[in-house]
């Protein structure tokens, strides 16, 4: 299908679900909560980006989640409990993080593993190695690292009350370049390719493996990014449960924003407004009198599928009325 | 048993239609208690689609079938069986995660309620290993035994449903000499024991050996029987292709420039025994004709550095390159049209430009930024130069004809000025009017200096499009045919295995 009709049709329902919400309930236009959905919604859309690119080439990554809790963990841990300088700190979360996505890529590629198992065992293997290196204690900067802490906690005042969260401009450049990248450059195209076709793109002399692997560290090094926000916003992190569940956020919004699991498809701005109904579906269950918080799950599940069913039903329509047109003329 | 009639099974006027193809054309046969019926022809001759019917896998759209005399309808491969007919396919259809108890009665186990009586069943399926002269326990997993020996497995498990006509479609494609000559004794004993076996097979000389009739197909009609003291190589060879060559080939003789492509005692993977020489110059076409298996396919994909070779040297114009990848082969000038365009060629679900851009965008790209309007450029300029019918050039190629779909294929390496230009089996599965328009495209090419390598399963196409033919046979290239020395019969010759024509 069109990937315009079906931004249109994610952003429809995006309108629907927000309106909505902004009827049943007085506190969702407050400034606060607005504020908090923008950035909500700006640290998983980094995530859903990264895990978008893995998915359009036909894989698919779990270990997301537990990239957030060992780069969550991690920090606070290389700077507030052993007092490395902030460079090395940084310089080994990036490194780090690139090299987490460079051993998926190779073992996928090189060693024709399942992105379902690699990453599977990876999200185990991190989740692990976060709570050993912490000991299991729950880690924080406390009252230090103000300024860094502002990457995710400041807010460019706009009016009286209300700005814009620093994480959504970070969103913004990186939401920019990842959508130049997927459809200005040679890259994009092989990744698009590839996930449609690996064989035929290797047949045209495209060094698909190269592309997978990539893939692979975009994601992680996203991943990572969204990690050190997640923490610098939150200011602690318990290795047992940071994190845990994001891979699904991320790939949900992917899929909603119209990511295809067979690969080939999907656009930046689709995946971003995925990652934004996500949110204000989860806003929306927060601030509901009706619906309970702790049946969260049930509601996105229910209105992820609703989405996914509207969409195949949609296809096939399409596909018939092509159908007739072809048997007519 | 005096009033059993001979025949088991007839056919008679089968006839049977695929979209735009005809593949049978009022077909009989007819096979005897008892005995071992060859069924030849060449490739697309409709052999494989005769026993599918015969086996209830395909329905005839006209004709009848008759089992004993009796006519009868064959509309399953379960009505089939009732009837004793079974086939064994090319491919064998094992569960090889399963024994080979397991397998001779898969879906009619021997149970208990629920339960599987596994001894019941082994001590049954010894007696039918022990037809077809396999001693292995009834518990050992199939995949764990050589093909020959599942391939017995698997005309057991024929047995075990009383089979009366077995049908094998080119059991020995993949059997080593000693197997082979294992499962001719395996179908002499069968035929003892009156059952009868048809089978196809491309090695005349197994046919000679083992058949007591031949039937030949040719183009889908029947061609000619031959009785046991007829069989001969020249004989069934002739039967074969008898017809005439058409004049839908406008071939020029071209004068070849130097060597392009030089390949010397290469060995590819699917055949690492067998070394291949021989050489390419500018503005040649060469056909290389064969049977299907006989190894062409394999070494246009270690040309192109799909599948290494295993050794020898490769050179394009006059560079030595050893391929790893296609993405090497490309670079080094060549160029692969395969012969499974939809899953190698194209990438179906996107756009007839960005197909035919693919190969070009790294050449053509701003320091890794696509170059839009050289993308523009090529996809207008192929589809002009190949006539792509297309509405626009954002249509997805999937919704284009095969023929069109070809020229795609051709127009995104076309765009890659290659030196050598292999094309696997380029006009299958196309109407003729493109066909006609990829052959004066593949004339223009050679006139341009573009050296021209083709596999093709199409005698005529050979014959009218080759300056040179190779053929080859079971990996090896047996021979090279001049334009003047070109024949049906001496390809077919080449490629049933005889090495080389008393003049």
């Amino acid at each position: 299908m069109n990937p315009i009709k079906k931004i249109l049709g994610i952003s429809g329902l995006l309108m629907f679900v927000v309106i909505l919400t902004a009827v049943s309930s007085e506190s969702f236009t407050s400034a606060y909560n607005l504020e908090n959905l923008i950035r909500r919604t700006a640290l998983f859309g980094i995530l859903s980006v990264g895990v978008a690119f893995v998915i359009i080439t036909g894989g698919i990554d779990l270990s997301i989640g537990s990239v957030v809790c060992l780069v969550g963990c991690g920090l606070p841990w290389m700077l507030a409990v052993q007092g490395w300088p902030l460079p090395l700190a940084l310089g080994i979360t990036a490194i780090g993080a690139m090299a987490v996505g460079l051993m998926h890529g190779l073992l996928i590629t090189k060693l024709k593993l399942q992105p379902f198992v690699v990453t599977l065992c990876a999200l185990l293997l991190y989740r692990g190695l976060a709570r050993g290196l912490t000991g299991d204690q729950t880690v924080g900067f406390g009252n230090s690292f103000k300024e860094l802490r502002m990457l995710a906690t400041y807010k460019i005042p706009i009016v009286e009350g209300f700005g814009i969260p620093v994480p959504c401009l970070i969103l913004l450049v990186v939401a920019v370049a990842a959508a130049i990248f997927l459809n200005r450059t040679i890259y994009g195209r092989y990744l698009l390719a590839l996930g449609r076709n690996e064989q035929a793109a290797r047949y045209s002399g495209i060094n698909t493996d190269r592309m997978v692997i990539l893939a692979y560290v975009i994601c992680s090094v996203l991943a990572g990014l969204g990690g050190m926000l997640f923490v610098l916003d939150v200011n602690s992190a318990q290795p047992v449960d940071f994190g845990n569940f994001y891979e699904l956020y991320a790939i949900a919004a992917a899929v909603l924003g119209g990511c295809s699991l067979r690969g080939g498809a999907g656009t930046i701005v689709g995946v971003i407004i995925g990652a934004a109904l996500m949110q204000v579906l989860r806003n929306m269950i927060t601030l509901s009198n009706v619906i309970p918080t702790h049946i969260e799950f049930a509601v996105i599940g229910a209105v992820i599928l609703c989405g996914v069913i509207a969409d195949e039903l949609v296809k096939r329509y399409a596909a018939k009325k092509r159908a007739e047109r072809q048997a007519a003329g | 048993m005096p009033d059993t009639p001979p025949c088991v099974l007839e056919v008679r006027g089968i006839t049977k239609e695929f979209p735009g193809v005809r593949a049978l054309r009022g077909v009989s046969l007819r096979v005897d208690r008892g005995e071992a019926l060859a069924v030849i022809g060449e490739n697309g001759a409709g052999k494989s689609t005769l026993m599918k019917i015969l086996a209830g896998v395909q329905r005839p759209d006209a004709g009848e079938v008759l089992v004993d005399g009796r006519p009868v309808t064959l509309g399953k491969v379960a009505d089939a069986l009732e009837l004793g007919i079974a086939l064994i396919h090319q491919e064998l259809n094992l569960a090889d995660n399963l024994d080979a108890a397991a397998n001779i009665f898969l879906g009619r186990e021997f149970r208990n309620g629920p339960l599987l009586q596994r001894r019941k069943q082994h001590e049954a399926a010894r007696k039918f290993l022990a037809a077809v002269g396999l001693d292995i326990d009834p518990g050992t997993l199939v995949s764990t035994l050589p093909i020959g020996r599942q391939q017995l497995v698997e005309i057991a498990k024929a047995l075990s449903v009383n089979a009366r006509v077995l049908i094998m479609d080119e059991p020995t494609s993949s059997l080593s000499a000693r197997e082979t000559e294992n499962l001719f004794k395996v179908i002499r004993d069968l035929k003892q024991r009156g059952v009868s076996v048809v089978y196809i097979s491309h090695r005349l000389g197994e046919v000679k050996e083992l058949a007591d009739r031949v039937t030949v197909l040719r183009d889908g009609e029947n061609a000619g029987d031959l009785a046991r003291e007829e069989i001969s190589h020249d004989r069934m060879v002739r039967l074969m292709v008898g017809r005439e060559l058409s004049q839908f080939y406008q071939h020029a003789p071209h004068a070849p420039g130097e060597v392009v492509l030089a390949v010397e005692r290469v060995r590819t993977p699917a055949h690492p025994t067998k070394e291949l020489s021989f050489q390419l110059r500018a503005g040649e076409i060469i056909g290389m004709a064969g049977l299907v298996g006989a190894g062409r396919t394999e070494l246009l994909q270690t040309l192109f550095g799909v599948t290494p070779a295993r050794g020898g040297t490769i050179r394009v114009g006059g560079h030595t390159c050893a391929p790893q990848s296609p993405r090497e082969a490309i670079a080094a000038g060549l160029a692969l049209v395969p012969e499974d365009r939809k899953q190698q060629g194209l990438i179906l679900e996107m756009a007839v430009r960005h197909n035919l851009s693919l190969p070009s965008l790294e050449r053509d790209q701003q320091r890794g930024f696509l170059n839009f309007a050289a993308e523009d450029r090529i996809s207008g300029e192929m589809i002009g130069k190949l006539r792509v019918k297309t509405p626009h050039d954002r249509q997805l190629v999937q919704f284009l004809s095969g023929g069109n779909q070809q020229k795609i294929v051709l127009g995104k390496w076309l765009a890659m000025r290659p030196k050598v230009l292999l094309l696997d089996e380029p006009t299958r599965g196309i109407d003729v009017g493109a066909k006609s328009e990829i052959y004066g495209l593949m004339e223009q090419l050679a006139r341009e200096g573009v050296a021209i390598l083709f596999v093709s399963s199409d005698l005529e196409e050979v014959l009218g499009m080759s300056d040179r033919a190779l053929v080859m046979h079971e990996g090896r290239i047996t021979g090279e045919l001049t334009r003047e020395e070109l024949s049906e019969e001496a390809i077919m010759q080449l490629a049933t295995g005889r090495e080389a024509l008393a003049a």
